[in-house]
C-alpha cells in the first residue's frame, strides 16, 4: 500500500456514490429502536420503486439526537425522527414525490448547529463498517505522512504544540505524556486505549468506536510510532458488544489493506493492535488497574509511581490514552497543531464531545468547543427540561465528579474551571437533574455506586465507603444528627487523602459538591436537636 | 468440585495424561470450542478472561470444575483463576434463569426512574435484584450503566436493550415470559 493506491481507494469510493444518500443509523441507541428493520424496509422500498441508480441506503454511525431515535437522514437536509419500519416507503418516495410520514427533525435548532464537529466529523456520515469509506474522507493519510515525512519527535511535538489532554477525565497533556513514553528505554514499548468507559451517564466512547472506529486505529498507530511501540492494546467493556465487532471488523479491513501489521505503508514500521474484553469492573478505568487486567489478573491498581509511561504493561514503558484522545490525532496531523490550539480556552483546546443525558429534552451526543458554556449546553442546545420544569443541577464527571448548580450555570467549560467548581471534567457524562431529584439521594446513588465498584485493596477506600454509605443513608432517613455532617464531611476528608488510587479520592466528590451547594437539602433531613453521633 | 470435570478419574487418566490439557473425558463437544479459543490464545496466561469469557459464553456459568480445567489448560494454579472469576461482575459462578432481565441502575436510567422499574420487577418477581427465582425461569439483574443514556430508562430483556421503559412495560414483559412457559 502506498499513497496513490490509498487515494485511488478514495478516488473509487467517492465516484462509486450514488447522487442521492439515504443515512440510517446503526449504533446502539437507535438500534435499541429497532433501527436495522428499518434500515431494511428502506432498502426494499428503493428496490420496489426503482431507483437503485439513483438512492444508495447506508448504515451510519451516531447522528446524535439519540432520544429521537431510528433517526434516518435523507441527502443534507431532511431528517427523520422516529422512524418506523412503515415509514420506509414514504421516506423513499417522498425523493421523487409523496408525503412522508415520519416526523420531520429541525436540522436548524441549536442542538445541530452549535455543535463543531473533530472527533465527530465522520460520525452520522460514513458507514463504520467499511475501510473505505473512512479512506474516502481523508482516512489514513495523516498516518501516512507521519510515516514518510515525519520523525518520532517532530511527532512528539506536534501533539504537544497543539494543547490537546487527555480525554479520559483528568486532562494531563497528550504530549508531555508521549514525549514520556518517547523518552523511556525499555526493549519493547505499548500503547493502550482505554475504552473501558464505566462512568455511568457517559457514552461518547462507545458512540466514537461504533461510528468511526478507523480514527481510532489511526491515532493509535501515529501515537505507536510517535513512542516507537510495536503492539497495541484496546481495552474495550465487554458490555459494549456493537462496539467491539465494529471494532474487529476495523482492525481485520487494516490489516488486509497493511494499514495494521508488519511495514506499514511499506515503511519499517510495524504495529499490531489487540482487542482485550472488560468483565464489568468499574475500577478497570484506573490505568494501573486496567494494566493488570490486560495481563489476565485481578483487576486490582497500584501505587504510582512508577508511572505506566516508565513501568506499565509487563513492566515495559506504556503510554494510556482515552479514545478520545486518540479520535483527535489523526484531524490535528491532517490540519496543523496550531489549527487545533486555535479552538478552545487558554488552557483547554479543541473541542469536547459530551452525553447529555437526564431530565433533559434533547438527550444525546454533542461535540462543543472549549469555553462552551453549561448553560448554551443545558438549555440552549439540550431545550431545557421538559415539563416546563427548570434544571436544578447537572452532574459531570460521573462518580468521581461532582454536582453543578443552576447558579453556576454561565461557567465555560474546560479543566480548570469544572475543577474550581468542585466537580470535574471527566470522561464527557452531563446528566441533568430537576428539582424532583433529591441531592441527598444523588450522593448516596454515587456512594452505593463507588462501595460496590471498590476493589478491597486499600482500606480507606474499601471501609470508608461502606460507612458514609451508611451515614447517608442515615442522614436520607432522617435519622442522623448535626454530629454525624460533620462526622460525614471528616470522614470523607479522610477518604480522599487516603485511598490508593482514584476510585477512592474521587469517591467523596459529589458528597463534597452537594454539601457544598445543596447543603440546605442535607440539614432538612438532619434532626438538629439530637446528637446520637456514631451511631451509624 | 465435581470429579468428572477433572482427569484424574478419566478411567484412562494415567495413559492420557499428556493429553489432559487438549481433550476433556466428559466428551462434552462444548470443551472442544474451548480448546480451540484456548489454542488460539497461544496457551498465554495473560489471555484468562477472553476464555472465561467464551467459557461462559458457551456453559452459560462458570462451575468449579470448569474453571479447574480451564487453570490446568493454561498451567495457572486454581486459585488464581478463582480469583479473577469472582472479581469481575460479569462472571457468574451459578447457573441463571431461562429468561434474563437485566435494569440499567446508572445515572441517567436512575433520574428518569429506573429505582420504580426495579421496584416494581422485584415485587412481580418475588426476589431481589442479582438472584433468580426458584423455579429458575427468571433472573433479575442490575447493570451499571449501559451506555444507552440518551434513551433512559433502559432495561435489557434477553440480551435486547429496549429503551423509554416504565414500571408497567417492564412488568408486562415478565408477565408475559412467565406465562408463556
Amino acid at each position: 500500500m502506498d499513497l496513490t493506491q490509498l487515494l485511488e481507494i478514495a478516488q473509487q469510493e467517492r465516484s462509486a456514490r450514488k447522487p442521492m444518500q439515504v443515512r440510517c443509523c446503526i449504533a446502539a441507541g437507535c438500534l435499541s429502536a429497532d433501527s436495522l428493520a428499518v434500515k431494511q424496509h428502506l432498502e426494499a422500498a428503493v428496490k420496489e420503486t426503482g431507483l437503485e441508480d439513483k438512492v444508495q441506503v447506508c448504515g451510519v454511525g451516531c447522528m446524535r439526537l439519540c432520544c429521537q431515535g431510528p433517526l434516518v437522514r435523507v441527502a443534507e437536509n431532511t431528517l427523520y425522527e422516529k422512524v418506523t419500519t412503515e415509514d420506509a416507503p414514504a421516506i423513499i418516495a417522498v425523493i421523487d414525490r409523496g408525503e412522508a410520514t415520519a416526523p420531520r427533525g429541525d436540522l436548524t435548532q441549536p442542538f445541530f448547529t452549535q455543535q463543531m464537529s473533530i472527533v465527530l466529523e465522520n460520525s452520522g456520515r460514513i458507514d463504520p463498517e467499511r475501510i473505505e469509506a473512512y479512506i474516502a474522507t481523508e482516512g489514513y493519510q495523516a498516518l501516512y505522512r507521519v510515516l514518510h515525512e515525519m520523525q518520532p519527535h517532530e511527532v512528539v511535538e506536534a501533539i504537544a504544540r497543539s494543547g490537546l489532554r487527555g480525554r479520559g477525565g483528568a486532562g494531563y497533556p497528550t504530549g508531555l505524556k508521549w514525549a514520556t513514553v518517547a523518552k523511556a528505554k525499555g526493549e519493547r514499548k505499548y500503547v493502550i486505549c482505554n475504552a473501558d468507559e464505566g462512568d455511568p451517564g457517559a457514552f461518547m466512547d462507545r458512540s466514537v468506536l461504533e461510528s468511526d472506529p478507523h480514527r481510532v486505529l489511526e491515532g493509535m498507530t501515529i501515537a505507536a510510532y510517535a513512542v516507537g511501540a510495536n503492539q497495541g492494546y484496546i481495552y474495550i467493556r465487554a458490555e459494549y458488544p456493537t462496539a467491539i465487532s465494529r471494532l474487529q471488523i476495523a482492525i481485520r479491513q487494516a490489516q488486509r489493506l497493511g494499514l495494521l501489521g508488519s511495514q506499514i505503508f511499506d515503511s519499517p514500521f510495524d504495529f499490531k493492535i489487540d482487542l482485550r474484553m472488560g468483565a464489568g469492573a468499574y475500577v478497570c478505568g484506573e490505568e494501573t488497574a486496567l494494566m493488570a487486567s490486560i495481563e489476565g489478573q485481578r483487576g486490582t491498581p497500584h501505587p504510582r509511581p512508577p508511572y505506566p509511561a516508565e513501568s506499565g504493561l509487563w513492566g515495559y514503558p506504556t503510554l494510556i490514552n482515552n479514545v478520545e484522545t486518540f479520535a483527535n490525532i489523526a484531524p490535528i496531523i491532517r490540519k496543523g497543531a496550531d489549527w487545533f490550539a486555535s479552538i478552545g480556552t487558554e488552557k483547554s483546546k479543541g473541542t469536547k464531545v459530551f452525553a447529555l443525558a437526564g431530565k433533559i429534552r434533547n438527550t444525546g451526543l454533542i461535540e462543543v468547543p472549549m469555553g462552551t458554556t453549561l448553560r448554551q449546553i443545558v438549555e440552549e442546545m439540550g431545550g431545557g427540561v421538559p415539563d416546563g420544569e427548570t434544571a436544578k443541577a447537572v452532574q459531570t464527571g460521573g462518580p468521581s465528579g461532582g454536582c453543578i448548580p443552576a447558579s453556576a450555570f454561565d461557567t465555560p467549560v474546560d479543566y480548570e474551571a469544572l475543577t474550581e467548581l468542585g466537580s470535574i471534567m471527566g470522561s464527557g457524562g452531563i446528566i441533568v437533574m430537576d428539582s424532583s431529584t433529591n441531592m441527598v439521594d444523588v450522593a448516596r446513588f454515587f456512594m452505593e455506586f463507588c462501595m460496590d465498584e471498590s476493589c478491597g485493596k486499600c482500606i480507606p477506600c474499601r471501609v470508608g465507603t461502606v460507612q458514609l454509605y451508611r451515614l447517608l443513608t442515615k442522614i436520607r432517613q432522617g435519622e442522623a444528627s448535626l454530629a454525624d455532617l460533620e462526622l460525614l464531611e471528616e470522614l470523607c476528608d479522610m477518604v480522599k487523602h487516603a485511598s490508593l488510587c482514584g476510585l477512592g479520592q474521587s469517591a467523596p466528590n459529589p458528597v463534597f459538591s452537594t454539601l457544598r451547594y445543596f447543603r440546605d437539602e442535607y440539614l432538612a433531613l438532619v434532626d438538629r436537636s439530637t446528637s446520637n453521633v456514631g451511631n451509624v | 468440585m465435581k470429579d468428572e470435570f477433572t482427569s484424574a478419574t478419566n478411567p484412562a487418566g494415567v495413559q492420557n495424561k499428556t493429553q489432559a490439557v487438549t481433550a476433556h473425558p466428559s466428551g462434552d463437544k462444548r470443551f472442544k470450542v474451548l480448546d480451540v479459543t484456548i489454542k488460539r490464545h497461544q496457551y498465554r496466561q495473560d489471555a484468562l478472561i477472553e476464555i472465561l469469557h467464551k467459557a461462559q459464553e458457551l456453559f452459560g456459568y462458570l462451575e468449579d470444575g470448569l474453571l479447574l480445567y480451564i487453570a490446568r489448560s493454561l498451567k495457572l494454579p486454581p486459585s488464581r483463576v478463582y480469583g479473577v472469576a469472582t472479581f469481575y461482575h460479569l462472571f457468574s459462578l451459578a447457573p441463571q434463569g431461562v429468561h434474563v432481565c437485566t435494569i440499567c441502575t446508572g445515572t441517567a436510567c436512575y433520574v428518569k426512574g429506573a429505582a420504580k422499574i426495579l421496584a416494581a420487577a422485584e415485587e412481580y418477581a418475588k426476589v431481589p435484584a442479582g438472584q433468580t427465582t426458584p423455579d429458575k425461569q427468571l433472573s433479575l439483574l442490575t447493570a451499571r450503566c449501559l451506555g444507552a443514556c440518551g434513551i433512559a430508562p433502559a432495561v435489557v430483556f434477553d440480551g435486547t436493550v429496549c429503551g423509554h421503559q416504565t414500571p408497567e412495560s417492564a412488568c408486562d414483559r415478565l408477565k408475559e415470559w412467565l406465562k408463556g412457559e
